[in-house]
């Protein structure tokens, strides 16, 4: 869901006093809050008060630590968000997910083979999957979790990691399986079979390696580990960026 | 695929679909493992179908029970149209029908009789039915008791058909996971019938029955006394050497008894 339609939608189901005071009432973990509109979950929270100490990364969408759960006052369903993506809407109970414990099976990925019975024989628990699609609904990334595990199921490594390739390892998906699959590391083990396995290797990728290895940018790197804050900061800030130098921006 | 379209006929192979669910439930308040079911028919209503057609008896077994199921019941139905919030719901209105039905009533066993080129003449084969083709009476694709679609088809590729009593008993079915020797006997039992009749080889339409009787069954040998397993062919793998296909993708050495052995010794290969 774009931001967009997030504001849109929100709008429609708030009461006329409250925009026009411009704020919404949340409640984070069952205790009301007023904030301002426009703030994203994450900060709203912030703004009632609470200060994260887990449920809380990368703040830009991509590492998966803020999932957020949530219901709106009178709604029947349940619903699933990152905390720092998502805008407040009026009538939200929150609360944060601050781990999923999900076993993780430990392989030696050298030693597996990318064959049809591979993930079962690791993940034995995606043959309980009964079809429910709660998984599906319940990730914030809109990834279409259940078909990425009954391709995982039938051996299909590679629409299994083609699949689940957004995922960013938050965790919903396995905290609300009825057949207590782990859905986050089967995607996981897909990409790592498909990646090692049956991905054309990257010509480009190794002749990078070797340059590393071979110590090509370590002068460049010792610079910047000792060099003053500040500067740091002003070398991000006026640094080029390939796609903008192609006009493709 | 390759066979219908020897047969001049094209089936659309479905762009999404999951397991079937594997066993109806017969439990009559256990309707979410009914879901898996109804979300296939779904992709084949989103497809723009009404019509499925599947080659696996386990499958299709599945597939009919469910559909049959909300049929009969609006309310179960409506329980299971509840989970589809965010999808579309099940109408109602897809057919399910078995490869073997599709052969029988919209390709004809006379149309095939024709098409064959390599005729699997000398060959005595025993039709094997199982289970899930013919139990319940409500969704069998045959006569439950007296079946004959195996039979018929057999004698459309050229066939000779070698009849046993022990056609429609179950093969272990799912036994085969804890309790291996359990069907290594049956399979015994089951071939033991063909073999005293004189047949060469088992066609069959199950996948499980397939590995029961080919994989279970040479297993057998080691636990009846001079016994020996006959080759167990998959149905479509008779149709396709009949039909003079391509027999790359048939997999024959993939089979735990070998069964190129005696298609050679019948001059059919």
């Amino acid at each position: 869901m774009s931001e967009n339609n997030n504001i849109e939608a929100s709008q429609q189901e708030t009461n006329d006093d409250e925009i026009k005071s411009g704020f919404y009432e949340i409640y984070v973990m069952g205790k009301r809050y007023k904030v301002p509109i426009g703030m994203t979950i994450m900060k709203a929270i912030e703004y009632a008060g609470y200060q994260f100490i887990r449920s809380c990364g990368c703040r830009a969408g991509f590492c998966g630590a803020c999932s957020t759960v949530y219901r709106k006052e009178d709604e029947q369903k349940l619903n699933f968000a990152l905390a720092c993506q998502t805008l407040v809407e009026d009538g939200m109970y929150l609360v944060q997910i601050p781990f999923v414990p999900a076993s993780k099976a430990k392989y030696d990925i050298d030693e597996l083979k990318p064959e049809e019975n591979t993930i079962l024989s690791i993940y034995p628990e995606i043959a309980r999957c009964v079809s429910c699609n709660t998984c599906t609904k319940s990730c914030p990334q809109d990834i279409d979790v259940m078909m990425y595990i009954q391709n995982a199921l039938r051996g299909n490594i590679q629409k299994a990691a083609e699949l689940s390739f957004d995922c960013i390892q938050c965790g919903m998906c396995a905290m609300r399986c009825p057949a207590d699959i782990k859905h986050y590391h089967v995607g996981q083990l897909a990409r790592r079979l498909c990646g090692k396995y049956l991905d054309e290797k990257s010509e480009n990728l190794k002749v990078r390696l070797q340059e590393v290895l071979d110590g090509k940018y370590d002068k460049e790197i010792e610079e910047l580990m000792t060099m003053d804050p500040d500067k740091v900061i002003e070398k991000y800030k006026s640094r080029s960026i390939e796609a903008a130098e192609e006009g493709k921006a | 695929m390759a066979i219908t379209e020897a047969l001049g006929h094209k089936l659309i192979e479905m762009e999404k679909w999951n397991c079937c669910g594997v066993v109806a439930s017969l439990t009559s308040d256990d309707l979410m493992h009914h879901l898996a079911s109804i979300r296939n028919l779904i992709h084949v209503q989103d497809e723009g179908e009404d019509k499925v057609v599947v080659l696996c008896d386990m499958c299709t077994n599945t597939l009919k029970q469910t559909n049959l199921r909300v049929t009969e019941s609006q309310d179960d139905l409506e329980t299971l149209n509840e989970f589809m919030d965010k999808e579309n719901e099940y109408k109602g209105n897809v057919t399910v029908i078995h490869f073997l039905e599709f052969l029988r009533d919209e390709v004809g066993f006379d149309v095939i009789k024709k098409k064959v080129k390599r005729p699997l003449k000398g060959l005595r084969i025993m039709p094997y039915y199982g289970c899930m083709l013919l139990r319940p009476a409500e969704v069998a694709i045959d006569d439950p008791e007296e079946p004959r679609i195996l039979a018929d088809l057999i004698k459309a590729l050229g066939g000779e058909v070698v009849d046993t009593p022990y056609k429609i008993e179950c093969c272990g079915s799912y036994h085969t996971i804890d309790q291996k020797d359990v069907t290594s006997k049956r399979a015994g039992k089951i071939s033991t019938f063909g073999v005293d009749r004189g047949a060469d080889c088992i066609m069959l339409s199950c996948p499980l029955c397939k590995y029961n009787l080919d994989t279970r069954g040479k297993e057998a040998e080691s636990l009846i006394d001079g016994y020996h397993q006959i080759p167990v062919f998959y149905y479509t793998q008779l149709i396709a050497l009949a039909l003079g296909l391509d027999m790359e993708p048939l997999d024959l050495e993939g089979h735990a008894v070998d069964p190129i052995k005696i298609l050679k010794e019948r001059g059919i290969v």
